[in-house]
């Protein structure tokens, strides 16, 4: 009785001590993300001077990150923080880089080659970018040379569009019960099967707005046992196009994590739709689409903005078929850059490798969604 | 006390007390409650439109020394000049056998519903097709039915009529599916013009501005893809003009043809 008492008399004792030691003397990078200290180090070697880029990057120390590369001559500082954050309104615009990677590629006495990752923190999830940097020796110090890259801006001008656009009114709260409303747009599921995957059942279908309006839609499901009692209702959430304009057809995933195909007796769907005011502008090419196959299957791509509106965020919906035209997944990317009138800008969806053998085609579908709503 | 058995909605009516002294005459029914002080042995006389509201009264004389309780009916005049017309949907593809339906309530002057047989006519008519006219007998006070769409395009009028009382409803019919969606290609410099021909459903009917229809592009293994919106009834992209390219065009679920592009 008398050692545990006296043991837990020592814990106490230590933790406190170790506390007074971390507060009075923190771990720099305790410090540097309480945002006391930095955990810069001096630029002696090619990682070190990356890393003390991508630690001002993730401060949004720009003038510091753009005094640091030894290529800045070749451009502003403006230009430095557009390349990063984006030349138009974008998702990077309203983000903060959450970590980065550094990984050497090449290295001799005066010049090095090294990978710069940057995980960034956007609204939507993390969005990935690599960065290939030339470092160069100065005396003793490493610089890294910055691959700018400039967007093509758009020259201002006025550009007529004469798409069509569709407005809703409602009935009045006046009118009496029996009056007629507007009909809510007729939409139907095409395709729909589930898949048993490790994190539980997937299921993937295709929606179509078989109406001559644009609908708002989104699809829920709810798995039933075998005695049909409802094991549980998940919804699409952002893996569908929400707005489909008259013969559009997009596609849908609903994620039901934890439950075995095997428990689950039948299926209920719930597509659901409503009016909304709609534009049929922008058009988006997707262009050049390439299906890589395992390992790192992915389908890549670049879209085209055919209209004169910048679409501020695009998110690229991919549905894969097998050869017999069955959905074997439904995947998607955010492109991380606005989308300007005529401007290619990539995109690449990841495949689960073990169903990328099984795809044989593919259709792409883009929603898009500009600042300010629809004009 | 004396009532009547029945009263009219809307129409005079009296009640005879019995005894002498002073009383309360208590009318209550649904949402409505009369309160007179009336004077025993004589007739109480109410004006029209003292009860609009059919159903069952309670009529209770409060005297000095006694209480006497009855009831009374209002009923619906049985003269319909207010209809309830509910008609879905207000918008349907052509063609769909069944695919609207009309249901009546017939009421009276006060929105009383008249519970006694009465025939209605419901006539669905649009200005470049034949009149579908049923006669439908009311059962409990409705009566309802169902119309097919035609095979043109159009706003449609759903007219339900009893007597000199009507209703109307419009009904838009839309296009089906497009059918024998087909396109063109014409070199335009570096790119090729895909125009599709008007798009028309299987009757004819041009399929509306804003509908999308989609161009693939598929050369080499890799492929582009547009969604263009219908304008002016047609729809026209460019895409790279590439030999050995092939080009489709869709909407919906409907295919069209193909093009193989050699130059």
């Amino acid at each position: 009785m008398n050692n545990g008492r006296l043991f837990a008399a020592l814990l106490g004792a230590v933790t406190v001590a170790l506390v007074a030691i971390g507060t009075v003397w923190p771990a720099p990078s305790a410090a540097a993300y309480s945002g006391v200290g930095n955990m810069l180090r001096s630029s002696s070697t090619p990682e070190a001077a990356v890393e003390n880029l991508g630690e001002e990057i993730r401060k949004q120390a720009w003038e510091k990150a753009y005094g640091s590369l030894a290529n800045r001559a070749q451009f502003t500082e403006t230009e430095f923080v557009k390349d990063l954050t984006g030349y138009y309104p974008s998702l990077l615009t309203y983000t903060t880089l959450d970590r980065f990677e550094v990984r050497p590629l090449h290295a001799s006495a005066n010049e090095a080659e090294m990978e710069l990752k940057l995980h960034w923190a956007t609204v939507v999830g993390l969005s990935v970018s690599t960065r290939d940097l030339h470092v160069v020796r100065n005396g003793d110090r490493w610089e890294p040379e910055w691959p700018i890259v400039r967007e093509s801006i758009v020259p201002p001008q006025v550009i007529a569009v004469n798409y069509l656009r569709w407005d809703v009114i409602y009935r009045g709260s006046g009118d009496d019960w029996g009056s007629q409303d507007v009909e809510a747009p007729h939409v139907r599921i095409v395709d729909m099967h589930p898949v048993d995957r490790a994190e539980g059942v997937v299921i993937l279908g295709e929606l179509l707005n078989e109406d001559v309006v644009p609908a708002y839609v989104s699809v829920s499901a709810t798995l039933l046992s075998k005695n049909q009692s409802p094991i549980a209702t998940e919804g699409s959430f952002d893996r569908i196009d929400h707005l489909l304009l008259p013969k559009q057809v997009t596609p849908f995933l609903i994620q039901f994590h934890n439950v075995a195909l095997s428990e689950v007796g039948s299926i209920r769907m719930t597509p659901l739709s409503a009016l909304i005011a709609a534009s049929a502008d922008p058009v988006i090419e997707i262009g050049s689409e390439q299906l890589h196959p395992a390992p790192g299957a992915t389908l890549t791509g670049q879209l085209i903005n055919q209209s004169g509106q910048i679409v501020n965020v695009a998110h690229v919906l991919g549905t894969f078929y097998n050869k017999s035209g069955q959905v074997v997944w439904v995947a998607d990317q955010y492109v991380d850059q606005a989308l300007a009138p005529q401007t290619p800008v990539p995109f690449e969806i990841h495949i689960p490798e073990d169903l990328a053998r099984n795809v044989s085609s593919q259709r792409t579908v883009v929603a898009t969604y500009s600042f300010g709503g629809f004009q | 006390m004396r009532l009547p058995t029945t009263v009219e909605a809307g129409s005079a009516f009296s009640i005879q007390s019995a005894g002498n002294g002073q009383a309360t005459l208590y009318i209550v029914g649904l949402g409505q409650v009369l309160k007179r002080d009336v004077l025993l042995g004589e007739t109480a006389f109410f004006s029209p439109g003292s009860l609009i509201s059919a159903g069952r009264y309670l009529v209770v004389l409060a005297g000095v020394s006694s209480t006497q309780n009855g009831s009374f009916d209002v009923v619906s005049t049985h003269k319909p000049t207010n209809l309830s017309f509910l008609a879905k949907p207000s918008r349907l593809p052509v063609g769909l056998r069944d695919g609207i339906t009309g249901a009546v309530y017939v009421l009276d002057d006060y929105h009383n519903l008249i519970a006694s047989p009465t025939p209605v006519s419901f006539e669905l008519s649009n200005p470049s097709s034949t009149v579908q006219k049923h006669l439908v007998v009311t059962h409990n006070g409705a009566a309802w039915t169902v119309m097919d769409s035609t095979a043109q395009q159009g706003i449609d009028k759903f007219v339900a009529r009893v007597g000199d009382a009507y209703s109307t409803r419009v009904v838009a019919q839309v296009p089906g599916d497009p059918c024998g969606l087909k396109m063109t290609a014409q070199q335009s410099g570096q790119q090729v013009r895909l125009v599709t021909d008007p798009v028309r459903d299987c009757s004819g009917n041009a399929i509306p501005d804003g509908t999308v229809v989609t161009f693939t592009e598929k050369y080499n293994g890799a492929q582009s893809t547009v969604d263009e919106p219908l304008k002016n009834g047609i729809a026209e992209v460019e895409l790279s003009a590439r030999s050995g390219a092939t080009f489709s065009v869709a909407s919906g679920i409907v295919m069209g043809n193909q093009i193989r592009w050699e130059k």
